[in-house]
């Protein structure tokens, strides 16, 4: 594998003054790969002249499960592929499968949903900026930042009993009816959240050597984006105002007032600037979901058996990573025929090499925590 | 007696350089748990809190786990430099103590060149943690030792420069004369000039963050890339070496600034009669008996009568002190020992801070900001103040 991007060995006559090239194993095993990846680095010098990602470290072939359980029991599992956005991946399945069943979903649990996820974005995109701003070697940010997801992590708790694998929603609507004083509790947290981005702000948008470090660093332009297929945070830094939750929206997102955050030059400091002004903007859709959420059932009309007509259903959610996907066919069993994942953090990840060419070792760092990947979903 | 066993020649330094090798681990250690309690404070923890009463048997329990660990050698390694190496870094670092004007009678010697020694053992420090790197034969030490090198050379410049600045206005280069001449002149290092002598200050304290490999400067040992730089195949006490070296050169870098920019063990307005009562009495004694009621008030919070016991007799300590600080005698004797320890302690709070605050340099920002602003900026401080110090004392 790494054969095919990094040039062949020097040659026998090669002398001393040739071989300053040096191939650098990054992981499975290193601090800042964010799980089990492993990079394949070929340096001179510091500068990075090529990388290889090897992945596969945490497979476990959760599109094969899912062709042995039953679509309830396969709910759980998605949960286990993009962990710090558990709401999410829930979602895009629920969503899936409600297609093929052809089911309405009761405005009361849409709302509730809209709710869940966009709490679980911000929770995503508090771990991402935690972890990249100790990648660049700020170590105090990721306690305030894992402060503020505790918030969150609690709302799910009190709403669920689940902090991380939530398996929050069921296919036709909700398992469970919010508690007393959910809709107080999100209100506080979009308080206390938009208090605290400003504080993120003045640890780093001003820190001189955090914009040096992450200004013009893995620069992926627009149409980079679209070649690879990237989608998310990066592809809006580049200037592309594409999400899903206003292009081609879902769960009565067309409902609520929000702005796609974009930037012009799509490196580093352009996606933390993105994914700081997204997290405003979810306060801003949870204050007008929580104003708005009306009575009513909780479940559309599923039966206890969930037995979808033969068919195939591609549902794809603006996830906090990017664009995830579902694709299911169905043979008209219990079991899916087939389920297949759009990972976000896979896709964009293929951009790495593209991003790292030509920077320094310490780029390379953050241009993996910029990403935002996690193994689980790139690996499933 | 006492008095006259330490007139007997050579007895005072032996005394005081075992002293330094036998306790300054301990200083380390507890720098330490210094530096991970106030961490712990700017990110909203506790820090250590399980050994012992606040955590303050850590460094013991911490230095016992290193002491028993396997003492590793990797099969590829070249042995004996990578025996050296730690060995060398300990070594030079400890041997900088020998000049440290502890207070105006504490020190192991006074050299006439002894901030030209601190700076050679410093520089030749570096060499343990070049060799440290190279020796292990592994691709993450090596990147680390060359960063090492490359830092080492370029901020060793702009330190040298603020040093020769503080040793122009000083007028010589021995620790005690230095401290002398700014109680002669009656005003800090740092203050002289008319406020010039600010810009070797900032620039040293910068400059010695970068000698030090502290953050925001700790590219040799850039944790989320290098693993762990030069010492990444280092474990055991091998380890614990580079650690204490580590330390014992934060506290050198900082004793150095102390008594070049900031008086030494002088203390604050030295030449202002009247508040000889309040500052060099009253402080100290307030400081310690502050501090022996905030262990008083942590004694109920204690879970076991063990953890109770020690933190009174921790606060009965601090309250003794309190109270040696008001009778004249002890006073004298310690009083330069407290300052330049204060001093200090603030310099490696200052590290500390940084620390917990800023990212991380990239490499060519390091070589960036080391020779495009620092020194320049350090040589046009060293002719500012040369030329100023000309014209204002002839």
């Amino acid at each position: 594998m790494a054969a095919t991007t990094l040039a062949p060995p020097p040659a026998e006559d090669a002398t001393l003054l040739d071989s300053n090239e040096m191939v650098l194993n990054m992981g499975p095993q290193h601090p800042s790969t964010h799980g089990v990846l492993r990079v394949i680095l070929k340096l001179d010098g510091e500068t990075v002249l090529g990388t290889d990602c090897v992945i596969g470290y945490l497979h476990r072939g959760v599109e094969k499960i899912a062709e042995n359980r039953t679509y309830q029991q396969f709910a759980p599992y998605v949960d286990r592929m993009d962990y710090v956005a558990a709401v999410s991946n829930g979602l895009g399945y629920c969503m899936a499968i409600e297609q093929l069943l052809g089911v309405e979903i009761p405005s009361r649990a849409q709302c509730v949903r809209v709710i869940l996820a966009e709490l679980n974005r911000i929770a995503s995109h508090l771990l991402w900026l935690g972890t990249h701003a100790l990648d660049i070697g700020a170590i105090t940010p990721v306690f305030l930042c894992f402060r503020e997801r505790e918030q969150v992590l609690n709302i799910f708790e009190k709403y669920c009993g689940a902090r991380l694998t939530t398996h929050a929603f069921r296919i036709g609507g909700l398992q469970y009816e919010t508690y007393d004083t959910f809709e107080r509790d999100c209100l506080a947290l979009c308080d206390l959240m938009e208090e605290k981005v400003q504080e993120y702000h003045s640890l780093l948008t001003g820190n001189r050597i955090w914009v040096r470090r992450t200004k013009g660093v893995g620069v992926l332009s627009a149409e980079d984006c679209k070649d690879y297929g990237v989608t998310g945070p990066l592809l809006r830094a580049a200037g592309e105002a594409w999400d899903l939750r206003k292009v081609r929206p879902y769960c009565g997102y067309e409902k609520y007032d929000f702005e796609v955050p974009t930037a012009e030059s799509g490196d580093t400091f352009d996606r933390y600037i993105v994914r700081m002004k997204e997290m405003e903007q979810s306060c801003r859709i949870i204050r007008q979901a929580v104003e708005t959420l009306p009575a009513g059932p909780i479940k559309g009309k599923v039966g206890k058996v969930i037995k979808p007509p033969p068919g195939e259903a591609y549902v794809s959610i603006e996830a906090p990573k990017g664009e995830l996907g579902y694709y299911v066919v169905s043979d008209g069993s219990l079991k899916p025929y087939r389920l297949r994942v759009r990972p976000p953090s896979f896709v964009n990840l293929g951009a790495l090499d593209k991003m790292c060419r030509g920077s320094l070792v310490a780029d390379v760092v953050a241009i993996i925590g910029t990403i935002d990947i996690v193994l689980g979903e790139v690996d499933r | 007696m006492l008095e006259q066993l330490l007139d007997i020649p050579y007895v005072q330094p032996l005394v005081l350089t075992a002293a330094i090798v036998l306790v300054f681990p301990l200083v380390a250690g507890y720098i330490v748990l210094a530096e991970r309690k106030v961490l712990a404070d700017l990110q909203v923890r506790l820090g250590p809190m399980r050994v012992g009463p606040y955590g303050v048997l850590q460094p013991l329990a911490d230095a016992l786990k290193l002491m028993l660990k396997e003492d590793i050698i990797p099969s590829r390694a070249d042995k004996w430099i990578f025996w050296l190496a730690p060995v060398l870094s300990t070594f030079t670092a400890l041997s900088a103590f020998a000049v440290l004007p502890l207070s105006d009678r504490l020190y192991v010697a006074d050299v006439n060149i002894g901030i030209l020694f601190i700076l050679a053992m410093s520089s030749i420090g570096a060499l343990g943690l070049i060799l440290g790197g190279w020796s292990a034969n592994s691709k993450y030490s090596l990147m680390g030792s060359l960063r090492a090198a490359a830092q080492m050379v370029s901020y060793e410049v702009p330190l040298g420069f603020a040093t020769v600045t503080a040793i122009m206005c000083a007028g010589t280069l021995s620790m005690q004369g230095v401290i002398r001449s700014q109680l002669e002149r009656g005003v800090w290092g740092a203050f002289d000039n008319f406020g010039l002598m600010l810009i070797p200050t900032a620039l040293f304290i910068i400059a010695g963050t970068a000698e030090t490999n502290r953050a925001p400067f700790d590219l040799p040992e850039a944790e989320s890339e290098l693993v762990a730089g030069f010492h990444t195949e280092y474990s055991g006490f091998r380890w614990a070496l580079f650690f204490l070296a580590e330390y014992a050169a934060i506290v050198v870098i900082s004793s150095l600034c102390v008594t070049l920019f900031f008086g030494g063990w002088l203390r604050p307005f030295p030449n202002v009669a009247a508040l000889e009562i309040p500052v060099n009495f009253g402080f100290p004694a307030a400081l310690f008996a502050l501090m022996a009621f905030g262990c008083l008030k942590g004694v109920p919070k204690q879970p076991i009568a063990g953890f109770k016991i020690l933190m009174a007799l921790i606060a009965g300590a601090f309250l003794l002190v309190a109270g040696a600080f008001v009778v004249p005698a002890v006073n004298e004797l310690v009083i330069g020992l407290f300052w330049f320890c204060f001093k200090l302690a603030a310099m490696v709070y200052l590290f500390i801070w940084y620390r917990g605050t800023f990212p991380r340099f990239r490499y060519d920002q390091l070589m960036d900001v080391g020779w495009k602003w620092l020194i320049p900026i350090s040589m046009a401080g060293l002719i500012l103040n040369g030329v100023v110090q000309l014209l204002a004392r002839g």
